[in-house]
């Protein structure tokens, strides 16, 4: 991919210049500048495309503004050239409409491609992980409808291993985020909506929860942690042994106002996720019930 | 349904010594301000001066105190923000505190001080730069401006009465249904901004009437300055744009008042529904509040450099293409909301297509300096100062609407910094320096310059300072609206930085208070009515503006009128030419617009506390009010012409 070129070719360059605008010490610092994943890798990609494009124009804008407002500044003796009523030109006008036309269709045209590209799996020939997740007032709930466990304000996966985000929420709508694996997805009430992201790496990745929802909002923060298989089986053996059972009551205190720590079930009420998409689902088939 | 269990100990907002100390500050302020008009007599003028105005430039100079005004309370919730988010686990405020105040800032500063702010320049140039007396409908006019002023009280008195709104400046539900906020504050909310926003739609109406109907013979639409193109385009946005705001608001008050489904979780509600109105109203509305200040610029560059405006024609057009725009771009404030990649592709090209004309005009400002003779006074310090904020401003507009990188920019503080840039570096910025230009013309003295190089340096530095910082604190990960986070985060220094730079502001402002009130008394007093150079109609009568504006309508050749005039007159003769003047109608003074304003008042307090006979009444005194004005038959007085030649002779333009 050409896109992929240019960015490998301008890479010294970049990584220079976010070192000079940030000052402020190493790129881990920066989760959006450090992606672990291919989601978060062609978006950082993206960015840092966007930012090189932009500044071919906004330089030279900012210079010619400080060396015209320098050249033609009204003092005695200044010989510059002055024209009052010098007011049109074809040929420059359609410069400056040209201009940008050509930079806003190039990054057009790379942002409509990646836009459907990122629809798709990250990778197609491994069977994906699916998460369902239910951003609740203020606490992450994650279940594993394969494994079928719970965890509360942490999960696991599997390095490498592409993984497919279920979110809803049954509290405020939510914005679902782990910078360093990819962007962000709401989580609303009623809605299930689809968000792939993958670790190439084993990892402590932070999470956040990114769309208000109230008072304890700040304190949706969740960890992703990245292990290899072997140890994401084991983790799952364990909480099937060690961890008690999430129950319909649980459930529902867990759903109160108020924040969490980690925690981990052993099991979750059945067709939980699909319930409280349902019982807040805003189709018309529903109006009955 | 409701809060109809509300108790005297919810109606005062208690608890806090930061809201006991403001309590204690109103009041006081209020009580010095009664006892001021009282020991000095000055009631009867202030009803007959001021309250039942119908005259443009009085009704703009009140929008410009009160956005100023409102300004100092959305600035004072900045900085409270800022010093809770200084450094990681402060307790300086509580979460609950501030969630209010995040959404007081948001809300204030865009409809109670930006809009204001704008109305005003619209008030105090259009019809002077026209050459018009007045604008299309004066008595419409003052309505508009006391529904604005009792909207953004009703706002205001939910910090001592019943609590403010802490749902974010737009109030997503389902956060803003009754389930999850059940006080009143989005009842103050609703109706502050319902109450206002029908006074913003009505000034828009009446600019559009303005601008098409009222010119000088011979200013045809090619010949009009551009601030008066920008307030066309910007008014032809709110008449669009602000009836989808009020269809909006009133569906949410409808859930919250009456337990509908509109927006909730339950009964087929859809919030999504409620993201995409209030967007399909929020992106145009900043439109509507940059499009002026592009106005602005256009005059002050083109005085400042001596030197006709460059590409005339293009500015116009861009504009336009800016207008019609700004309808198609809502969806970008919500990329991840799963619309899919078709939507998100579309608006992604829509939101970039913005930066095309906007570009366009960056470019013919420049050469518009270029080959000119550029003098710094205050007016184009601010836009200079401008054009480089923003430039970076849009460019990482552009980087935003890109809509799958947004995925990682999304209410994050690149966010934050990206749209603070924007308003702060292309509207508040520009619409100073338009109180900068036309301020003699406004009140016949100068600004004092020292004080507001002072003001101009602390408010550019400390906005360089503030929100810089925030891009680079996006990129680590701190999303919008937490009260608080660790010091394990990283974040602590760049937030500090940040408050710095807000503080830097504050100070700004200050020095602006000081440079106004020292300029009251040693500002130099501008006789000419021409301080800058000007070019266009406004320049050509004296400051400030006799209230019948033009003694007689002025005859437009060409664009740059006044400046043509100039060219074509000897020093000495100027203004001083023997003319024969006829009587002039203007429209009389009315209270109307005040009592009907109060009752909207009574009427929007009464609902937010679900007082529901207060609320009817409060709509009985509307109706009753409009009733009342339509049986008014002797709507216009005439001035005789020796009142004319008294008062241009006291005003020196007859010899």
């Amino acid at each position: 991919m050409k896109l992929r070129k240019f960015f490998m070719r301008s890479k010294p360059f970049l990584v220079a210049g976010l070192f000079v605008f940030f000052l402020a010490g190493c790129r881990s610092q920066f989760p959006v500048l450090d992606p672990q994943g291919p989601v978060g890798k062609s978006e950082y990609q993206l960015i840092v495309f966007s930012a090189i494009l932009i500044a071919v124009i906004v330089v030279p804008v900012l210079l010619i503004l400080v060396y015209i407002v320098y050249r033609y500044r009204a003092h005695l003796g200044n010989n510059a050239p002055y024209t009052p009523e010098w007011a049109d030109s074809k040929l420059l006008e359609t410069v400056w409409w040209g201009i940008p036309i050509l930079i806003v269709g190039v990054l057009g045209w790379y942002t409509v491609n990646t836009t459907f590209l990122l629809v798709k799996p990250p990778v197609k020939d491994v069977k994906p992980l699916t998460i369902q997740v239910i951003s609740l007032d203020w606490k992450w709930l994650f279940q594993y409808p394969d494994q079928q466990i719970a965890t509360v304000n942490y999960c696991e996966i599997p390095e490498g291993m592409p993984v497919q985000f279920v979110l809803t929420s049954d509290a405020p709508m939510n914005s679902f985020w782990v910078p360093q694996l990819g962007g962000q997805e709401y989580s609303m009430p009623g809605m299930a909506m689809r968000l792939w992201l993958q670790a190439d790496k084993t990892g402590d990745y932070a999470g956040s929860g990114a769309n208000f929802t109230g008072r304890g909002f700040a304190h949706m923060r969740f960890q992703v942690l990245a292990r290899p298989q072997s140890s994401f089986n084991a983790w799952v053996d364990q909480i099937k042994k060690t961890s008690p059972p999430l129950t319909q009551a649980g459930y529902q205190q867990l759903k109160k106002p108020g924040v969490a720590d980690h925690m981990s079930y052993s099991a979750y009420p059945p067709g939980l996720f699909n319930d409280v998409v349902n019982k807040n689902r805003n189709h018309p088939s529903s109006w009955r019930r | 349904m409701g809060n109809g269990n509300l108790t005297a100990s919810h109606f005062f907002v208690t608890g806090d010594p930061l809201i006991y100390s403001a309590d204690a500050a109103i009041i006081l302020s209020v009580l010095s301000i009664l006892f001021f008009l009282t020991r000095c007599h000055k009631w009867g003028w202030l009803w007959r001066e001021w309250i039942t105005s119908v005259d443009h430039k009085k009704i703009g100079i009140m929008y410009m105190i009160a956005a100023m005004l409102m300004l100092f309370r959305g600035g004072v919730d900045a900085l409270l923000m800022r010093t809770q988010l200084a450094l990681p686990n402060l307790q300086f405020l509580r979460a609950q505190h501030y969630d209010e105040i995040f959404t007081t800032h948001g809300t204030i500063m865009i409809l109670f001080m930006a809009m204001p702010l704008m109305f005003a320049l619209f008030n105090i140039v259009v019809p002077l730069q026209i050459g018009a007396r007045d604008v299309a409908y004066p008595f419409l006019n003052a309505v508009s401006f006391w529904l604005f002023f009792f909207g953004a009280m009703l706002f205001n008195l939910s910090f001592v009465i019943g609590g403010s709104p802490d749902a974010g400046w737009l109030a997503y539900p389902p956060l803003s249904e009754t389930a999850f906020s059940p006080g009143p504050g989005e009842n103050f909310y609703i109706w502050g901004i319902q109450i206002s926003g029908i006074g913003s739609l009505a000034t828009g109406i009446n600019f559009v009437a303005t601008i098409l109907k009222m010119r000088a013979p011979g200013m045809k639409l090619m010949r009009m300055p551009l601030f008066a193109w920008s307030v066309l385009s910007s008014s032809i946005v709110i008449i669009f744009a602000f009836p989808v705001l009020t269809i909006t608001l009133a569906l949410l008050f409808i859930d919250r008042f009456a337990g509908a489904h509109f927006f909730g979780m339950t009964g087929g509600a859809n919030p999504m529904m409620y993201v995409n109105l209030i967007w399909m109203w929020g992106h145009p509305e900043v439109y509507i509040v940059v499009l002026p200040a592009f106005g602005v610029f256009s005059e002050v560059v083109s005085t400042f450099a001596k030197k006709r405006i460059f590409g005339y024609k293009s500015m116009v057009f861009s504009m336009l293409i800016i207008s019609v725009l700004s309808f198609f771009t809502w969806v970008h404030h919500f990329f991840t909301m799963g619309a899919g990649a078709d939507v998100n592709a579309f608006f992604a090209v829509t939101t970039m297509a913005i930066a095309i004309p906007t570009g366009v005009k960056v470019f013919n400002w420049l050469f518009t300096l270029y080959r000119g003779r550029i003098t710094m006074a205050s007016p184009m310090l601010w836009t200079i100062s401008f054009i480089p904020a923003f430039v970076v401003g849009g460019a990482t507009g552009v980087m935003l609407a890109v809509a799958p990188a947004d995925y990682q920019y999304h209410n994050s503080y690149f966010l934050i910094a990206h749209f603070h840039q924007v308003l702060i570096g292309g509207v508040v910025f520009g619409y100073f320096a338009g109180l900068y230009y036309w301020w003699p013309k406004m009140f016949g003295f100068q600004l004092d310059e020292r004080l507001g190089k002072w003001a101009f340096w602390l408010w550019n530095i400390g906005f360089y300072v503030c929100f810089m910082p925030q891009y680079a604190l996006g990129f680590m990960g701190m999303t919008r609206r937490v009260y608080t986070y660790g010091w394990d985060l990283g974040w602590a220094p760049l937030n500090f930085v940040s408050t710095v730079g807000a503080f830097l502001m504050g100070a700004g402002f200050v020095f602006q208070v000081w440079q106004i009130l020292y300029s009251i008394r040693h500002g130099r007093r501008d006789l000419t009515g021409d301080p800058w150079n000007g070019r266009t109609l406004e320049w050509s009568m004296p400051s400030p503006a006799p209230y019948y504006n033009f003694a007689q309508i002025p005859q437009v050749k060409d664009r740059d009128a006044w400046w043509m005039e100039k060219q074509q007159m000897p020093e000495e003769g100027r203004g001083n030419t023997a003319v024969k003047y006829e009587p002039i109608h203007m429209p009389k003074n009315s209270g109307i617009p005040f009592v009907m304003a109060v009752f909207w008042f009574i009427a929007g307090f009464g609902f937010t506390f679900h007082w529901i006979a207060l609320g009817i009444a409060g709509l009985a005194g509307v109706g009753m009010s409009l009733l009342a004005r339509s049986f008014q038959y002797k709507m216009e007085y005439e001035i005789p012409v020796e009142e004319i030649q008294r008062v241009e002779a006291s005003m020196g333009r007859i010899g």
